[in-house]
């Protein structure tokens, strides 16, 4: 480290950090719309990667589709592709949720299977319709840029952008858990859903609307990772682990456990892939996280600590 | 009334437990038939041996049955458990296929090729009990043993159950995949480990062999069908098909959960590593793809279409999705996906007890409509 001077070493510290920042929105966009389904309503997703996969996909098709016919819109066509994919997904989820899920509230473990089976499907309709080849989003020019701070560092502007769009999104969603009407139905459903009922809410219609939402937000979180990498259509088995894993350490129901364990595991991962190569520091990772769980069962933050 | 399990000899107790009554008799006698008869006489060498892979499936199929289906913990890692038992015999028919004579052109004669290939100068210590034949098969039935109970125990103690096990089994068979994957030079990596020709001497690849084999991994399912249908009638399996039901009065009644379940996962986890032994010894090779993610989840389909409460339909379920998997991926391929994803739906939506659900509500009713009446 001879050659380097304190303020270029604080300046690759500060960038470092910023890239284990990116990684941490990574892993709570991943979980965020299983947050919802999993730690709120307790219905396991298993097809949650394919509604990455499908935002990844409208990000995809809208920048190809603006760049033939409006190549005017070019730089600023993300500002209306990710609402799109949000309608996409949350369109796909509420039909998934009225024709599958709504049947089967009451056998979390068949809800799991029957997601599998969705997922196999879903997968095959990118196979058939978008075409087995990886596929990426043409990106404005802003967004392949960096941000100089100061003249040593400098932070890549996509990453800014994903921070953004992470805090946004959280917030957003906070807002309307705990502000909107809404929201208020959706705890009240999933505190107690006879009573709930009995109160005169619609509470099948509460977990349509819930489900889509969390949908809706997976396709926005796969829209941006199309600024990181190709999408194919078998995309989603790369994150399916991941984000359930991040969810599960952090706690279910957790909103904060969830951006600790996607701190804790951004961590983690990049200190272990500094050390090995990018597989064998995905089984340390891994093996480091199932100690942890057998420690803390219940997540690091489980919906009970909080409260009582 | 006398207790039967009291009276009566060792025979008696023995057919009761297993068989039940004449109709689990009969079941069992209609599935040896199929396997030991008809479908050697009526399909060529291939055609034989691909069953005999599927069978193998089989045997980790009746192990979910045995741990989700009778006692309510759905594993997703079954796969990794088939792994074990399919790399424990890969190492071994490797070491032999690798002898110094065959291997002299290498720069270190006598270790596995890839590991040559990797600037492996030394055959690693694990490596070593494989040399010997007697050693592997108590391995093939010792590791996933071990490994379960490691991965269980705490979880199982924790109270982790359901859903999150599942996820966190599904982690060990990814964990398990990349280990191997970023091994290349121990474990033969992506590739897996492959060229495997003799077992002690006897060519594995003859058609003579593999018609022998086939028969070996039906005994085998046969045999591992009755020690499983035993010890779900023992007392354990009693209690375990009461804790799926109602946990909690279980526990008020005294008894210490973990240890059932963590017997019963392990009891599956040796079905699948048997099923993956015999794999191994079937196909010829052995590679992380065979036992990641999806083909653990494809274990789950093949309980759940036989129906993931009966042994029997877990073989029948085994058989027919592989089969209809092969017949329509070769014509084809794209439906196909559609056509396992949405079969899949339907059964978990409209016929959660599979194929043997269908016999036991629809079928049955339907023949003995006389006597019940």
């Amino acid at each position: 480290m001879g050659d380097y001077t304190a303020e270029e070493i604080y300046s690759i510290f500060l960038m470092q950090s910023f890239s284990g920042v990116s990684l941490l929105c990574i892993y709570v966009l991943m979980g965020l719309g299983l947050y919802i389904i999993f730690g709120q309503m307790g219905v396991i997703n298993m097809a949650h990667a394919e509604f990455l996969v499908l935002g990844s996909y409208t990000m995809c098709l809208f920048s190809d589709f603006v760049v033939e016919s409006v190549p005017a819109l070019t730089n600023f066509y993300i500002v209306l592709a990710i609402p799109l994919s949000f309608i996409i997904a949350f369109g796909v989820g509420y039909i998934v949720e009225w024709l599958l899920i709504s049947r089967l509230y009451k056998r979390p473990l068949d809800t799991l299977l029957a997601t599998w089976g969705l997922s196999l499907f879903m997968q095959q309709c990118f196979r058939t319709f978008f075409g087995a080849r990886e596929k990426s989003a043409t990106l404005p020019e802003w967004l392949l840029g960096s941000v100089a701070i100061t003249e040593t560092v400098e932070i890549p502007a996509s990453g800014l952008v994903l921070l953004a769009l992470t805090l946004l999104l959280t917030f957003g969603l906070i807002l309307y858990t705990k502000k909107s009407k809404m929201g208020l139905r959706m705890r009240a459903t999933t505190q107690n859903r006879e009573m709930t009922n009995a109160l005169g809410i619609n509470t099948k219609m509460t977990d349509r609307i819930t489900f889509a939402i969390a949908c809706g937000i997976s396709g926005i979180a796969g829209a941006f990772f199309t600024t990181i990498a190709s999408t194919s259509p078998s995309a989603g088995t790369n994150y399916i682990v991941d984000s359930f894993l991040v969810l599960v350490v952090g706690g279910l129901g957790s909103l904060f456990g969830l951006f600790v364990s996607g701190g804790f595991l951004a961590l983690l991962s990049s200190i272990l892939e500094f050390f090995m190569t990018g597989s064998l520091a995905k089984v340390w990772l891994y093996l480091i996280i199932f100690i942890v769980l057998m420690k803390f069962t219940k997540g690091l933050f489980s919906d009970n600590v909080r409260e009582k | 009334m006398k207790d039967k399990y009291l009276s009566g000899s060792a025979g008696q107790i023995f057919y009761d437990r297993v068989f039940k009554n004449k109709e689990g008799l009969v079941g069992f006698l209609i599935l040896a038939v199929i396997l030991f008869v008809i479908l050697p006489l009526s399909l060529d060498t291939f055609r034989l041996n691909m069953t005999g892979k599927y069978l193998s499936y089989a045997f980790a199929a009746m192990g979910l049955v045995m741990c989700w289906g009778r006692s309510g913990i759905l594993s997703l890692g079954q796969g990794m458990f088939f792994g074990i038992g399919g790399y424990c015999m890969a190492m071994f028919l490797k070491l032999e296929a690798s002898d110094p004579e065959s291997t002299k052109i290498q720069t270190t004669p006598g270790i596995p090729d890839f590991m040559d290939w990797n600037q492996v100068t030394e055959l690693p210590w694990f490596w070593y009990p494989f040399k010997s034949f007697p050693l592997t098969l108590a391995l093939i039935l010792i590791v996933p043993v071990i490994v379960s109970t490691i991965m269980s125990f705490f979880y199982f103690k924790g109270r982790v159950s359901g859903v999150v096990f599942a996820i966190l089994t599904q982690s060990m068979v990814a964990c398990t995949w990349y280990l191997i994957v970023g091994n290349q030079g121990y474990f033969g990596g992506i590739n897996g480990i492959t060229d495997l020709k003799t077992l002690n001497g006897w060519d594995i690849k003859t058609e003579s062999a593999q018609t022998t084999l086939y028969f070996v991994c039906v005994a085998m399912l046969l045999v591992c069908w009755i020690i499983s249908r035993f010890v779900s009638e023992t007392r354990a399996g009693k209690v375990l098909l009461a804790q799926r039901d109602k946990e909690t009065r279980v526990r008020f009644s005294g008894y210490n959960l973990t240890v059932f379940r963590i017997f019963v996962f392990g009891f599956a986890a040796i079905l699948s590593s048997i099923g993956g032994a015999l794999f191994t010894l079937q196909v010829g090779f052995m590679s992380p793809n065979l036992i990641g993610i999806v083909p653990s989840i494809d274990m789950v389909i093949f309980a759940a279409v036989g129906g993931r409460e009966s042994l029997i339909g877990a073989v029948y379920g085994a058989l027919i999705v592989n089969s209809a998997k092969t017949m329509f991926s070769e014509a084809y391929p794209t439906l196909w996906m559609f056509l396992y994803g949405a079969t899949f739906i339907l059964i978990v939506l409209y016929l959660p007890k599979g194929i043997a659900g269908l016999y036991t509500d629809k079928i049955k009713p339907l023949i003995f409509k006389s006597k019940d009446k």
